[in-house]
């Protein structure tokens, strides 16, 4: 311990055994503050301490002596603990600091295009539940003719499926042209994550396209949560059902295809398993609801759909997601 | 947020009982458990779940990187006692075809 330290210690004790005044106590309170400061273990303070007793009271019997010795074997090893206290601290200052660092690169490596389509509106909403989302939302089009939308979910969380996400987002880049269909899109894509990914991660995708000439939504499904179709002439919502396994499990997979034909008002919601397994305290929030929310926005624009709809469920979670939420809209306005 | 799981050999078949919830923080318990079973050619494992009352995507992919390690040395999987919702899940994933599941008849909890 610096000389000093042991100095302004000492007068310290010396005055509080002598008057025992509040001012002293307090004195050594913010004393303490710097001992903690320049990292003085708690035996080395306890070892001050009798040196200075030693002095003002040589008379002291030996045993006193004696169990000041034990006191400060027992405190070593809260000196020690609290050196690794401080040193964890430390190293989860510094993981967040990559943290940060990690999320900013995955939102400007990651980042899609909204197409622009004439007669077709898309609506858009993505949101964490931590800092690494593990949602993924990939816009193919020549904003022409043709708009087409992959809706992931990496099923595994924070660092590796943030990675894995690179790999989806390299793949349908490879895709240039956007006239593809669904299925073949998701047949590449599953072969490349088959190789490349550990056994137990797997994604969930809907790859769906519109065509402005002839107005049909083309889609395809690997294991995803099945999208919703609004019919509005006959103001129905409908399933948009297509089998096929998740991504990774197996390198052969044939996936079905269907197509719906799109009237103005129409309009189809995307969305990962963040939105269908809300949870409140009560238990699942029942879908029935999230239908009927949407159905009560319909003739919104797109976009304002799926910023209410977003901004209801979180309310009724209570603010706190338990997954990353994801919703893509896409509705025919002419 | 809380799991057990129970592993017994009867005969020829390795039975796994699952009991709680299996989460981000629930599912690797599960996995280290499940890595216990000894792999050898065509093993009988059994899942058995009707005790299972949430499970999330992150169960799914222990349970199906258990699936691969044993179908692997030509063993086999089978899933019992799963409430309806779980069964969709497996179904929505497109798991439900290429496993063995039996659900539970009791009927569900949503």
């Amino acid at each position: 311990m610096p000389q000093e330290i042991e100095r302004q210690y000492k007068e310290i004790l010396k005055q509080y055994v002598m008057k025992q005044s509040e001012q002293n106590l307090y004195e050594g309170q913010n004393f303490s503050r710097q001992l903690i400061k320049k990292n003085i273990a708690p035996d080395e303070v306890i070892s001050i301490h009798k040196a200075t007793l030693e002095e003002m009271f040589p008379e002291l019997p030996m045993n006193v002596w004696n169990s000041f010795d034990l006191l400060i074997e027992m405190m070593i090893r809260y000196g020690l603990a609290h050196a690794e206290h401080q040193s964890l601290l430390q190293q989860q200052e510094e993981m967040k600091v990559e943290m940060d660092l990690a999320a900013k690169v995955q939102g400007t490596l990651l980042k899609t295009t909204r197409p622009i389509i004439n007669g077709l509106e898309i609506g858009l909403v993505s949101v964490p539940a931590r800092k690494m989302n593990g949602d993924y939302i990939y816009f193919l089009s020549d904003n022409l003719n043709n708009a087409g939308v992959a809706v992931a979910d990496v099923i595994g969380k924070g660092i590796p499926a943030a990675l894995c996400m690179s790999m989806i987002k390299y793949g349908m880049d490879s895709l240039k042209d956007v006239a593809t269909d669904p299925k073949k899109v998701l047949d590449i894509i599953n072969r490349i994550v088959e190789k490349s990914v550990n056994d137990d991660m797997f994604i969930s995708m809907f790859y769906g396209r519109y065509n402005v000439e002839n107005s049909l939504f083309t889609y395809a499904t690997a294991g995803h949560e099945p999208a919703l179709f609004y019919n509005a002439q006959n103001d129905e919502f409908s399933e948009l059902h297509a089998k096929g396994l998740l991504l990774g499990v197996v390198a052969n997979v044939s996936y079905e295809q269907h197509a719906v034909k799109m009237e103005t008002g129409d309009f189809v919601v995307m969305m990962t398993d963040g939105v269908t397994e809300c949870r409140t305290d009560e238990g699942f929030v029942d879908p029935k609801i999230v239908i009927s929310l949407i159905h009560s926005l319909r003739h919104e624009p797109a976009q304002t759909i799926v910023d209410s709809v977003f901004k209801e469920l979180e309310k009724m979670q209570n603010f706190e997601l338990r997954d990353d939420f994801t919703l893509v809209i896409f509705k025919k306005t002419s | 947020m809380n799991i057990q799981v129970i592993l017994k050999e009867e005969e020829n078949l390795v039975k796994a009982f699952i009991n709680g919830e299996i989460d981000a923080f629930t599912a690797p318990m599960l996995r280290e458990q499940l890595a216990t079973v000894q792999q050898k050619e065509n093993l009988q494992t059994e899942l058995e779940m009707s005790g299972v009352s949430y499970m999330d995507s992150t169960g799914l992919g222990v349970i199906v990187a258990f699936f691969k390690n044993v179908n692997a040395n030509n063993g086999h999987v089978k899933l019992t006692g799963l409430s309806p919702r779980l069964k969709r899940l497996f179904d929505i994933t497109g798991l439900g075809e290429i496993m063995d599941i039996e659900t539970d008849d009791k009927g569900g909890n949503y």
